[in-house]
């Protein structure tokens, strides 16, 4: 048997390990690169800023503005973080500081059961519970007329979908705060709350936000759900209670239908690369923030 | 008023469940004193120390019976005011945990807590209370670095410092130089024998020639029991229960 010598061995190891890595490095780029070259058709015909701020959507006729789906997208994952984030953020702080550890030992799986749940499932409570809600209760509620099937609905379930996901990466980063630093401030006289709110959520900062960027990225991304109970009506929403589009939506119930009109599918390919680098772009802002306030 | 820093306890016992990790204790720790805690591990000195500043409170499933009491109160009465009582016990644990701020609001943190409010005043306690520390020469050009940044002997001041700015009576140190170089180990325990003039010090430690070296009195306990107590020399020299003599002999298992 041909054996390596320690010198190959350490080559061999080496370049594996090298490759693995340019690999998971430059993929980022590669699918950025895919997607650039598939819109390149739009992008070269095009105006970047009459796409990307155009108001009008009528492939038929050529006009490609993608205003309202950036507006629907942002409007709905905005609208599901302001609902479940400050949720998460006392529920996980109830949990870890004031219930019995028997409460935490039976949410646990609860919590991984319900992350688990496909979003079709979700799509559907929505479509069943939260559309005639807002439709009979929530709009007559505010005065408005509606039919339900709007921003809200899709807040409404995709906030919901994300508790589970940011609840519990926040309890472990909340478990994996020692008990003695409690302890130490509330050695010092200070009372439990203040204890929590100046030294245990400040020590957990970092976590925290990333957390809640790891949630408004499933949540920007998130397409199944949302599709289901928003609308699907290109229109720049005005209230919460109008339909709208998103992006992830639109690719989802177009890509593979339309491409007999011209420049469809380069159009769809944009969605996705604005998909793309807004997801950068927020991961690029989370790590300046868990950067800026790690130093603790 | 100076009865404030003499702590008398009486039939203490803790539970966990049907476990019993206090039994029966009676002690009474002398005014402007080092006592020091001995035993082996898992006798309940870490137990000992939190029902005095009352942190047993943050576990439910410990039941705690008897009497500590402080000028005459119990302090296990639910009645006591335990934020006032903490303040009155300054605690310094096993490693040093800096509050997750910068080194100066690490005690402007407690100073707020006493209700010191200009700020004015708060500069000039930080400045006195890392001075009192020893840290002052070197932390004076990086007040607003976090405190993370320290070495862990420069922490282990900083929480002493801290411990100290809220005006305690009284400093409860759970082996407090266990995690310390020599050196740092050292300027504690030199710190301790300054501040036992003004304060009554409770100290856990491992450390049988430190507790020779600094202790007054001495508490020797074995699974929840106080086996023996009293003077220093006494107990060193001259031990009167056969368990303490294998411990302070080093037989012990
Ligand atoms: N919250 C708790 N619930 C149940 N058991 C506990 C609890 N806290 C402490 N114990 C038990 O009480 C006993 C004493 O613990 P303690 O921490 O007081 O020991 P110790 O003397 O400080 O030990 P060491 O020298 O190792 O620090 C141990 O057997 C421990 O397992
Ligand atoms: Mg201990």
């Amino acid at each position: 048997m041909y054996i390596l010598n320690r010198w190959q061995r350490h080559w061999a190891n080496n370049t594996w390990m090298i490759i693995s890595l340019l690999v998971v490095a430059t993929l980022p780029f590669f699918l950025f690169l895919g997607l650039y070259l598939k819109s390149f058709l739009l992008l070269h015909d095009y105006h970047l800023g009459h796409l990307l701020f155009g108001k009008i959507w009528k492939p038929g006729i050529g006009q490609f503005g993608f205003f309202p789906f950036i507006v629907g997208s942002i409007w709905v994952t905005l609208l599901a973080m302001v609902i479940s984030a400050p949720i998460c953020l006392l529920a996980a702080i109830y949990v870890t500081q004031y219930s019995k550890t028997r409460l935490l030992r039976i949410m646990h799986p609860a919590i991984d059961i319900l992350a688990g749940i496909p979003s079709v499932v979700y799509g559907l409570w929505g479509i069943l519970v939260i559309v005639p809600f807002i439709a009979r209760y929530l709009g007559p509620l505010f005065g408005v007329d509606t039919v339900g099937y709007s921003i809200l609905a899709a807040a409404l379930v995709l906030s919901i979908m994300i508790v589970p996901f940011i609840l519990n990466i926040l309890i472990e980063i909340f478990r994996a705060i020692p008990v003695e630093l409690k302890e130490a401030s509330l050695a010092l006289g200070a009372t439990e709350w203040q204890s929590i709110k100046q030294v245990i959520v400040k020590k957990a900062l970092p976590g925290i936000i990333a957390a809640f960027g790891f949630g408004l990225a499933r949540a920007f991304g998130e397409t199944m759900a949302v599709l289901m109970v928003v609308g699907n009506v290109v229109e720049l929403p005005k209230s919460v209670f109008d339909p709208g589009y998103t992006l992830p939506a639109l690719i989802a119930n177009n890509y593979g239908e339309m491409l007999s009109i011209p420049k469809y599918d380069s159009a769809l390919m944009f969605a996705a690369l604005i998909l793309l680098v807004v997801s950068l772009f927020f991961n690029l802002i989370m790590h300046f923030f868990i950067i800026r306030y790690n130093k603790y | 008023m100076t009865d404030n820093k003499k702590i008398q306890i009486s039939d203490l016992n803790v539970f966990a469940g049907k476990f019993q990790i206090l039994k029966n204790i009676n002690i009474e720790l002398p005014e402007n004193k080092i006592t020091v805690i001995l035993g082996p591990s898992g006798c309940g000195k870490t137990t000992l120390l939190k029902c005095m500043n009352r942190l047993t409170d943050l576990y439910p499933e410990l039941r705690v019976t008897g009497d500590i009491r402080i000028s005459g109160n119990n302090i296990l009465a639910a009645k006591e005011d335990i934020y006032k009582l903490r303040q009155h016990m300054g605690l310094l644990s096993q490693r040093p945990y800096p509050l997750p701020m910068t080194i100066y609001n690490n005690i402007a943190y407690g100073l707020k807590l006493r209700g010191v409010k200009k700020r004015r005043e708060i500069h000039k306690l930080v400045v006195h209370y890392l001075q009192q520390a020893n840290l002052w020469e070197e932390v004076k050009h990086r007040l607003r670095e976090p405190a993370s940044r320290l070495s862990i002997g420069q922490q282990q001041r900083l929480c002493l410092a801290r411990g100290l700015a809220v005006n305690p009576g009284i400093i409860l140190a759970d082996e407090p130089t266990s995690a310390l170089d020599p050196i740092s180990s050292q300027y504690i325990e030199q710190k301790f024998l300054e501040l036992k003039n003004e304060y009554t010090i409770v100290l856990v430690t491992h450390v049988l020639r430190q507790a020779r070296r600094i202790a007054d009195y001495v508490v020797f306990m074995y699974l929840g029991e106080v086996i023996e107590q009293g003077d220093v020399h006494e107990v060193f020299e001259n031990p009167k229960m056969e368990k303490t003599k294998l411990y302070l002999g080093g037989t012990f298992n």
